[in-house]
């Protein structure tokens, strides 16, 4: 899909990996995962590294875990806060971005609310360019985190089930899990009402279904994405009650999963509209451990872009 | 048609020879000779060696045509000459074969009231390029309230459009078409049309391309083909109502070909364009979110280009247009949603048709010429048969030069072209407006 770009020096897209790279950073991610149980979680690995990030979107946990990735990392790391920045004076994207870079930085990790732009900055400047969420099109670390955590709960997931439930249209968790779950060969159902699924599904390797306790049963994961409050009004669904009744998980419904299907959300919940706060509680419930992992695979993203990029493996050895 | 012709050449006289004529009545060898503004003779090519004239132009192997005539341009005068002004469109014009542009009236302020239509027209003088400026059908393009549309006809206005957005309003679209309907005489007969930008807002709010497997893909917000195909239906159902003529702009869609041939099938007035982008790209192109393939209405998949071909070559759509959008590097550096639509047109169009589309020769020059002349009325000065007596707007095609795209060197100031780099056959070697050599060998002389 981005043939233009050296997807090997940048993350855009799950699609820019291969299988083998995604084995990789999971195995990376547990070398790092060691790192962050120490008692002073800090290895060397990219020090004298800039990365910055630059959010146009509001972020809580995405910005947080790539910061605390970078600094276990050893590198440094600017935060490029459009708020106050000359973005509020008219300053262009592209300028902007390039002002950053001739400051002298190694990464830049891109979140925006238009689909595409960390591949048009990745266009305009020789940096690595790490996609951080553009708008509804790709999330690509939160699916590398989400694979890593049902790796280390179910092993193999080569026949696995996953069920991604909800707004699969605005999401952008949807269509990287979508392509990383798939990749791992597990088989994926797209589970929502007609107007919160794409027009269009030519090319996706998923099965659709509108009835969420027709694959409760059958299904090893059930991967639950954020309702926007907003979309009843943009008539999506006709109201959030309804889409709670037919759509959202509760008890009832999480008391006939099989038993160990994990249950999980890529933040922030929207507690009593797809989740119950109970089922939040549930032991297979791994929403904590997605947001934990996240930080080790950040951390594996950064130093296999930073380091030699996904083409080698020499440097590896520092992570340990 | 044989004239013989004097000897002594006339001063400001200008001889095409070695050229394949080609105008709506066919194609011959001749030798054309034009002066003060006028064809002064044709002259058939074994009689050729009588012909003199005080500059003479080689057409050896080439193709003299009718100036080509757009109906779709966008100048961006008043109001955005960072990326385009009436000059250089003119001037892009001129070296795409054109010698006719309407000229649309999105720009800032519309073309909604006399001043403007001559402020348009004012520039325009001494270009290199007839430039006709459309005016909105309402003020400010708001699909509210009538533009004053007999005094702009007065002026000379032709075609009425609020382009860049279509006439949401079936009442008020109804009422701009009755009213149209009586303004013929104002203009000594000329017909007055309306022209429509068919969107249904409506179902394409939030969209920045097509709505199908590639948006899907690419988490963009779509556009429906149905967008555009339920107001081709309805101001098909207000040409037949109104009994008024209808102009469809930059048609897309395969749904949109269907329902202009049954409406033509039905006799009613209405006519169709497609633009050259449409019928030789599609929304695969933006799979790298590069800007310049965004484009409104947007690219559409092969279908669609498939059915807009054959509506070309069938008669079902009566003209190419270019919809030449310039905008500037700075405004088209933007995340995909927030990028102006538009790309350029003038200086690829008449290559990518003969480059891209199986028909002859004569048939796209029908396209660009003296088809789209008669829907603009611009024909009593342009898309003219190549005669004695007819004005002398001409152009001369090279059918089989290739060619490198290169924005660097168009005349417009923006760059917004999506053909960069893409290899073309036939390119225009001179253009003559009013007699006087406006291109010579690919070189604008204005």
């Amino acid at each position: 899909m981005n043939s233009r770009h050296n997807a090997r020096r940048h993350l855009l897209s799950i699609s820019d990996l291969e299988t083998a790279d995604i084995e990789r950073i999971c195995d990376l991610t547990e070398s790092f995962a060691e790192v962050s149980r120490r008692r002073i979680p800090r290895v060397p690995a990219l020090r004298g590294r800039t990365v910055v990030w630059l959010f146009y979107e509001d972020s809580t946990r995405t910005r947080l875990s790539f910061e605390a990735a970078a600094k276990q990392l050893s590198a440094d790391t600017v935060n490029f806060s459009v708020g106050s920045s000359s973005v509020n004076k008219g300053e262009s994207l592209r300028d902007t971005v390039e002002a950053i870079e001739a400051m002298g930085i190694d990464a830049i990790v891109v979140r925006h609310s238009c689909a595409g732009v960390p591949h048009r900055v990745a266009d305009w400047i020789d940096a690595s360019v790490i996609n951080a969420g553009d708008g509804c099109h790709e999330h690509p670390t939160q699916a590398l985190l989400d694979l890593y955590t049902a790796r280390n709960r179910l092993g193999d997931l080569s026949g696995a089930s996953v069920a991604i439930v909800g707004d699969i249209a605005h999401s952008r968790v949807a269509r990287s899990d979508v392509l990383a779950f798939t990749a791992m060969g597990a088989e994926v159902t797209l589970v929502a009402p007609r107007p919160l699924l794409p027009l269009s599904l030519e090319g996706w390797p998923v099965k659709v279904s509108h009835n969420l306790d027709e694959v409760l049963g059958e299904i090893d994961i059930c991967y639950l994405l954020r309702m926007q409050l907003e979309r009843a009004a943009s008539l999506d669904v006709p109201s959030l009650r309804e889409f709670r009744a037919e759509y959202g998980l509760d008890s009832a419904r999480a008391n006939r999963l099989r038993d160990g299907a994990l249950i999980m959300h890529p933040g922030p919940m929207n507690r009593g509209v797809e989740i119950d706060g109970d089922v939040v509680e549930r032991p297979n419930t791994v929403i904590t451990e997605q947001v934990a992992n996240g930080v080790a695979v950040r951390m594996a993203v950064l130093f296999l872009l930073l380091g030699s990029g996904l083409d080698t493996s020499e440097n590896e050895s520092m992570a340990a | 048609m044989n004239t013989r012709l004097a000897v002594v050449p006339h001063s400001g006289t200008v001889a095409i020879k070695g050229a394949t004529v080609v105008d709506s009545n066919g194609s011959r060898q001749a030798d054309v000779l034009v002066g003060d503004g006028r064809i002064i003779a044709v002259q058939a090519a074994d009689d050729a060696a009588d012909l003199t004239a005080e500059r003479t132009l080689d057409a050896s192997g080439c193709v003299v045509a009718p100036g080509l005539v757009d109906l779709h341009v966008h100048l961006r005068q008043p109001g955005r000459e960072d990326a385009e002004t009436v000059e250089t469109g003119a001037r892009g014009a001129a070296l795409g074969g054109f010698t006719a542009v309407i000229a649309m009236p999105n720009t800032t302020p519309a073309i909604d009231s006399a001043a403007v239509v001559r402020e348009v027209q004012d520039l325009g003088a001494g270009t290199c390029c007839d430039v006709y400026p459309s005016a909105a059908i309402t003020l400010g393009r708001r699909g509210e309230e009538l533009a004053p549309m007999a005094e702009l006809v007065r002026l000379g206005v032709r075609m009425f459009t609020d382009d860049g957005a279509g006439v949401q309003s079936a009442m008020v679209m109804r009422r701009a078409l009755e009213y149209a309907s009586g303004l013929d005489h104002l203009n000594g007969g000329a017909a007055v049309v309306l022209a429509q930008h068919c969107e249904v807002e409506e179902l394409s709010v939030g969209g920045c391309m097509h709505e199908g497997e590639w948006s899907s893909r690419l988490g963009l917000g779509g556009q429906p083909a149905e967008a555009e195909e339920l107001m081709v239906m309805r101001d098909i159902a207000l040409a037949r109502l109104t009994g008024s003529r209808v102009h469809f702009q930059h048609l897309s869609t395969a749904g949109s070909v269907a329902m202009v041939r049954a409406a033509k099938q039905a006799g009613l007035p209405v006519t169709a364009e497609a633009t050259t982008h449409h019928f030789t790209l599609t929304d695969a192109c933006c799979a790298d979110y590069d800007t310049v393939f965004k484009v409104h209405p947007p690219l559409r998949p092969e279908a669609d280009v498939a059915a807009l071909r054959s509506g070309l070559a069938d008669g079902t759509i009566d003209a190419i247009a270019t919809d030449h959008a310039p905008h500037t590097s700075d405004d088209k550096d933007k995340p995909f949603d927030s990028a102006p639509p538009g790309m350029l047109g003038l200086e690829t169009a008449l290559a990518l048709a003969l480059t891209e589309l199986d028909l002859p020769i004569e048939q796209i020059l029908a396209l660009m010429s003296w088809q789209p002349a008669a829907i603009a009325g611009v024909d009593d000065r342009h898309g003219r048969p190549v005669a004695p007596g007819e004005p002398a707007n001409l152009c001369v095609i090279d059918p089989s030069a290739t060619w490198t795209v290169s924005g660097e060197e168009m005349a417009c100031p923006s760059r917004n072209t999506p053909y960069e780099g893409r290899q073309l056959k036939g390119r225009v070697r001179h253009t003559l407006l009013a007699s006087e050599p406006v291109v010579i060998n690919g070189e604008a002389q204005r």
